[in-house]
């Protein structure tokens, strides 16, 4: 911002001559690598990284939605709902996410069918199939660390602002809507970013459980065509992207918020 | 019916509690060497950033770039499999016979690698918060760097650093259930074998969870423990 020209003072000397070589390396990869594969799987390569974005989406608006009340329960609740919001947190974040996961597919998922008249049930479809247990996993995990998160910028909103508030005379739900809320949700904004960097990278780990996500192509196409590396540098870089993409976003709606430190 | 669960846990060879036991223990070599391999990473990775030259500044941020936006099972499939490729074809270069290298050494391998990233960017924070006179303070001295290193600056970063540190090595016990998917018998690869041999497949998944959870608890408490010292004369901060 400061500077005149910011791309001439990236551009120095020894960075040109770093690019040439990260350009070397890729090309190198792309010329000796055996890349014969990618036409015939690039439909599959796109559906999977549709899998991806939705499982990342839909588990980080769900997480979301569980991780307002789990937060909120442990800052102002009565000692009924925080002891089990705090314990839930601590479990949750206390356990590797793929333990988390393969206890609910293959733990969760064999008592199922244990159930008498389950199979005839409209949630049968769905019980069968791998992904709802990804979604169930990876939503649990997000409600958990975003939980943490909304617990500390509940906290962390100035009394002051909801002694006025009251001071106004506004009923606890309306406080609570037009400031506890907006301002809590203001100071956990920067921390979303990161989250979703985390939750995007934890997301292969469903295809353990036969999702076929990105990963999970990436996966068949390594059996498939017995290949080490191609597939897994080009996973790789999609992943960059991914990330580079979601940070360039985050930044650009940040600069849209008029913030003033945190 | 509870009494099966408890034979089914059992240490000696019908039970699997054993099993369980010797996976947490691969799991907690594979978790402390990667972590302790992370902080060597970490604090060389934290000095280039800081006090290196142009190349080596860019270098460090392409390696925490990479590292900390690439998943951790692809980067560990990575590592694995072109750490062992390329250590092998050194040894082909150096006329020696391939060795064979032990999924431990490549598990180490690869949180380290992972842990380092993170690492850099912890102590470089940390580093940062130091008051600049106490480093000045050792120069004037005549401190060589290595000196000035061991006996200023890692010490007065080390309570800055201490939140970070310990939230890295809660993730570094977790990242080695990871492992499982390369095939390295620790904790959570070992509950998946004896769950499928059993099918008490909710069983042993809850017993490993509780042994992971003990792990971060007893680890926590360990935490609060070495802040406390390492905040030792410093004013009280509440949070």
């Amino acid at each position: 911002m400061s500077a005149p020209s910011p791309l001439r003072g990236w551009l120095r000397p020894h960075r040109l001559v770093m690019l040439a070589l990260a350009l070397g390396i890729v090309l190198w990869a792309v010329l000796a690598g055996d890349w014969a594969w990618l036409p015939k799987y690039t439909p599959l390569l796109l559906k999977g990284l549709g899998t991806t974005l939705a499982i990342l989406a839909e588990s980080v608006i769900l997480g979301a939605a569980v991780a307002l009340p789990i937060g909120l329960v442990q800052v102002t609740g009565p000692r009924w709902l925080s002891a089990p919001a705090q314990l839930f947190c601590t479990v949750i974040r206390g356990t590797p996410l793929l333990l988390q996961l393969w206890l609910l597919y293959y733990g969760i998922g064999s008592l199922f069918p244990m159930i008498p008249g389950i199979r005839g049930s409209f949630l049968w479809p769905y019980l069968r199939e791998a992904w709802p247990y990804g979604l169930a996993a990876l939503t649990i995990s997000f409600a958990a660390y975003e939980g943490e998160v909304m617990r500390g910028a509940f906290a962390g909103v100035p009394r002051g602002e909801l002694q006025a508030g009251r001071a106004f005379g506004m009923s606890p739900l309306k406080l609570f809507w037009r400031i506890w809320l907006p301002r809590a949700l203001y100071r956990a904004l920067p921390t979303l970013n990161g989250e979703m960097v985390l939750q995007l990278k934890s997301t292969p780990l469903v295809a353990t459980i036969t999702v076929v996500d990105l990963y999970g192509v990436i996966s068949r196409v390594r059996s498939a065509t017995l290949l080490t590396y191609e597939p897994l540098l080009l996973l790789a870089l999609i992943y960059l992207i991914l990330t580079a993409l979601m940070v360039a976003i985050f930044r650009f709606f940040e600069n849209r918020l008029p913030t003033r430190g945190a | 019916m509870d009494q099966t669960f408890w034979q089914l846990l059992a240490l000696a060879p019908p039970g699997w509690g054993g099993v369980l036991l010797t996976g947490l223990a691969h799991s907690l070599e594979i978790a402390v060497g990667g972590y302790l391999l992370g902080l060597i990473l970490g604090v060389g990775g934290a000095v280039g950033k800081l006090y290196g030259n142009e190349i080596v500044r860019d270098l460090m941020e392409t390696y925490t770039i990479v590292v900390r936006a690439v998943p951790e099972l692809v980067l560990i499939l990575l590592l694995y499999y072109a750490g062992t490729d390329a250590l092998n074809r050194l040894m082909a270069a150096l006329g020696r016979s391939p060795v064979d290298i032990s999924g431990l050494a490549a598990g180490i391998f690869v949180i380290g690698v992972v842990q380092g990233a993170y690492a850099t960017e912890v102590i470089r924070g940390a580093i940062k918060a130091i008051p600049a006179g106490e480093i000045e303070a050792g120069r004037a001295y005549g401190m060589p760097g290595g000196l000035l290193l061991r006996r200023v600056t890692l010490p007065a970063m080390l309570p800055h650093a201490l939140p970070g540190l310990a939230n890295l090595w809660l993730i570094a016990t977790k990242d080695t259930a990871l492992l499982a998917v390369v095939g390295f018998s620790e904790l959570t690869l070992v509950t998946r074998q004896a769950a499928g041999a059993t099918k008490h497949y909710m069983l042993f998944f809850l017993a490993a969870g509780a042994l992971y959870l003990a792990l971060t608890l007893v680890s926590n408490i360990a935490i609060a423990r070495i802040e406390k010292w390492a905040r030792r004369g410093m004013p009280q901060v509440h949070a």
